[in-house]
């Protein structure tokens, strides 16, 4: 039986880890993933996980070394934050390049500057097209099952793709909530020991990583491409394999009372649940909003989406990111294009809050659907708007 | 139509683009871009290996009775070996046409 | 669902009391939320941090800017942070003080309801040290009544090990001395 505990989110994303029986974890702490880092050097230290934990000394360093563990076989792990992920940026293209099922989550932190350790999405974002299968998690629950559904997927002999598991730093990682915990037998159902297609081994020699001249790149990007616009059939499975097993169920695009609504906000990560009190007091008051949001962010469920938004008028896209420059923020860009042709289309108005730990309280969604309500009706709104930023 | 230069279709690369063929860079023979290559006198050379040693690209390698033997299909004539060699006993000579 | 915000100067556990309380509620069933109001810690300054108990799921990660219930661990607070801002109509205000109602609501201007504990004497004398986020722990749930005081054994126990003897003696003792 699973057992449900009260615990820090951090603390449960180890013990996710640690429930996979990970063979190698190469990572750096930073703030606010410390916890992650901590407990499971813990976990390594105490010897209740068979594990490498390799403390580099930084995460240029880790994602290098992710890389070589799973190169040579082992189911690896990592985690880090904005400016950990930024100095891991070069080779975090690489993982997806060379096919290494890495799993990391991203406990994700405004990048600076000004400097500032608290939540947003803008380290994630800067990392938008960087090959990799790319969750949110809402919850802590969320962060536990995601992790376990991010080493099944990776290690598929279909995807061999890397995985990062977005959760909000502080607002997820930092706090105490339930969470019912899988046990390392439990999840083995789940999960079988990874058996890679291709090893580093000096008994068989094969070379990993070769130069990719004019002449082949296109062909191995395109390989990339291929297989992680591939790999969401394999996500979908998993999931539904998941909730076959442990009851809770995930899709790629999650719906919250949708059904007649003029309005559908849309969000990501752990201010949904925010968004879904908004909804409901909303509801209450007879003003017809519904909530979607996207679970999985890469591949984008471009069809699921279509689907998802038929009928609706119009969408509120709540961005927590600024793509400087591009009049707008990312994910409402998406959204923008994914439509771009789609038959019945709704009025798409983006909305830009929650930056660098800025809450985005409950009354903020209840101005935002206010605002998307008078746009549409209004056939126009602004390309996006800022919420909550202060004129003077 | 586009002109297409790629030497292999996307679907026949391996897995992340690997060579699983161990040593198959030994067929490609660098040689052929030589312009002048090494001749060793053997009269002059104290078997000090530094030739052996200090060659890019390994075309050297030792011989039974401990001279070092030269291997011109992958040597690109760079001169290395004969401005290594403490005897001047290598000598680069301009290959024929 | 019960929104809880302990003010308290940094060092003085107030985040440590919200894990605490949240724990125990989590055992007894219920859902709870325990974060801090994240921020650089540094020993002395004001901090804050939550507690939310509910019977059901929540679904909120907003901060608690409208608490039913404020605790003050440490009584030189009130000269610098306005502890009832937000507060409920109905709220309450639990301190730590060693002087009576009357020259508090005097002093400070508080108008809510309140619970008073001498928490620092009787952290001074069952702990020896001023620390006093256990002992306020025991007038919060007196105060409050949102989760059993037994409850409290078995996470104070998991954190202070040998020392949860002492921590669960303050937090008993402020238990019956709440008013």
């Amino acid at each position: 039986m699973p057992k449900r505990v009260g615990i820090e989110v951090s603390l449960a994303a180890s013990e996710a880890a640690c429930a996979a029986d990970v063979d190698v974890i190469a990572a750096d702490p930073v703030t606010p993933q410390t916890h992650i880092v901590e407990h499971l050097s813990e976990l390594v230290a105490d010897g209740e996980l068979d594990a490498e934990f390799m403390p580099v000394e930084s995460e240029h360093s880790a994602m290098s070394a992710c890389i070589g563990a799973a190169a040579a076989g082992a189911r690896t792990f990592t985690a880090t934050s904005a400016p950990g992920l930024a100095l891991m940026h070069e080779i975090v293209f690489i993982a997806p390049s060379l096919r290494t099922p890495i799993v990391m989550v991203v406990a994700n932190r405004a990048l600076s500057g000004p400097i500032s350790i608290w939540n947003d999405h803008s380290d994630i974002m800067a990392e938008r097209d960087c090959g990799w299968i790319q969750t949110f998690a809402e919850n802590g629950q969320e962060v536990f099952d995601l992790i376990i559904h991010a080493f099944r997927v990776a290690e598929d002999p279909e995807v061999l793709l890397p995985v990062i598991v977005n959760m909000d730093g502080f607002t997820l990682s930092h706090v105490i909530e339930p969470i019912e915990m899988l046990s390392a037998s439990e999840v083995s159902e789940y999960l079988k020991p990874y058996n890679p297609q291709m090893v580093l081994d000096p008994r068989e020699p094969i070379t990993m990583g070769p130069v990719g001249v004019p002449e082949m790149y296109t062909e191995a990007r395109y390989q990339a491409e291929s297989v992680l616009n591939g790999s969401k059939k394999v996500i979908v499975k998993a999931w539904k394999e998941f909730a076959k097993l442990y009851g809770r169920s995930y899709k790629p695009i999650e719906t919250y009372r949708t059904e007649g609504a003029e309005v559908v906000l849309m969000t990501m990560g752990s201010v949904t649940e925010t968004a879904m009190t908004a909804v409901d007091r909303m509801r209450e008051k007879g003003i017809e909003v519904g909530l979607m949001r996207f679970r999985l962010w890469r591949p984008f469920p471009v069809q699921e989406f279509r689907r998802a938004v038929k009928g609706i008028k119009a969408l509120a896209v709540v961005d927590r990111a600024i793509s400087f420059g591009a009049q707008g923020g990312p994910v409402c860009s998406k959204v923008k294009s994914a439509l771009y042709g789609a038959p019945d289309q709704p009025q798409v108005f983006g909305f830009i809050s929650g930056l660098g730990g800025r809450d985005i309280t409950v009354e903020m969604f209840e101005e935002i659907v206010k605002k998307a309500i008078r746009y549409a009706t209004k056939g126009k709104g602004p390309m996006y708007e800022l919420i909550g930023v202060r004129e003077r | 139509m586009a002109k297409v230069d790629a030497i292999t279709g996307w679907k026949d690369l391996e897995i992340g683009c690997a060579i699983i063929e161990p040593g198959s860079s030994r067929r490609l023979k660098t040689g052929d871009w030589r312009s002048q290559r090494p001749v060793t006198d053997r009269d002059e050379c104290i078997k000090c290996g530094l030739c052996w040693i200090y060659c890019p690209d390994i075309v050297y390698s030792p011989t039974r009775n401990g001279y070092f033997k030269w291997n011109g299909d992958y040597c690109k004539g760079c001169g290395i070996c004969a401005h290594e060699c403490p005897k001047d006993a290598i000598t680069m000579v301009m290959e024929g046409e | 669902m019960i929104e809880i915000r302990v003010h308290g100067r940094g060092g003085q556990g107030a985040v440590t009391s919200t894990e605490l309380m949240a724990l125990a509620a989590i055992n007894e069933g219920k859902y709870a939320q325990a974060f801090p109001s994240f921020g650089p810690e540094r020993r002395g300054a004001p901090v804050m941090a939550f507690v939310r108990i509910a019977d059901g799921p929540i679904r909120t990660r907003e901060k608690v800017y409208q608490p039913d219930v404020v605790v003050v661990l440490d009584p030189t607070i009130l000269k610098i942070v306005d502890v009832t801002a937000g507060l409920k109509r109905n709220g309450m205000v639990i301190l730590n003080t060693s002087k009576d109602e009357e020259e508090v609501r005097k002093t400070f201007g508080i108008k809510a309801k309140m619970a008073l504990v001498d928490a620092t004497s009787i952290a001074m004398k069952q702990l020896g040290r001023p620390i006093t986020n256990t002992t306020m722990l025991g007038a919060l749930i007196k105060a409050s009544g949102v989760i059993d005081i037994k409850s409290m054994e078995t996470p104070l126990k998991k954190r202070f090990g040998r020392i949860a003897e002492k921590n669960l003696n303050a937090m008993r003792e402020a238990y019956e001395q709440a008013q």
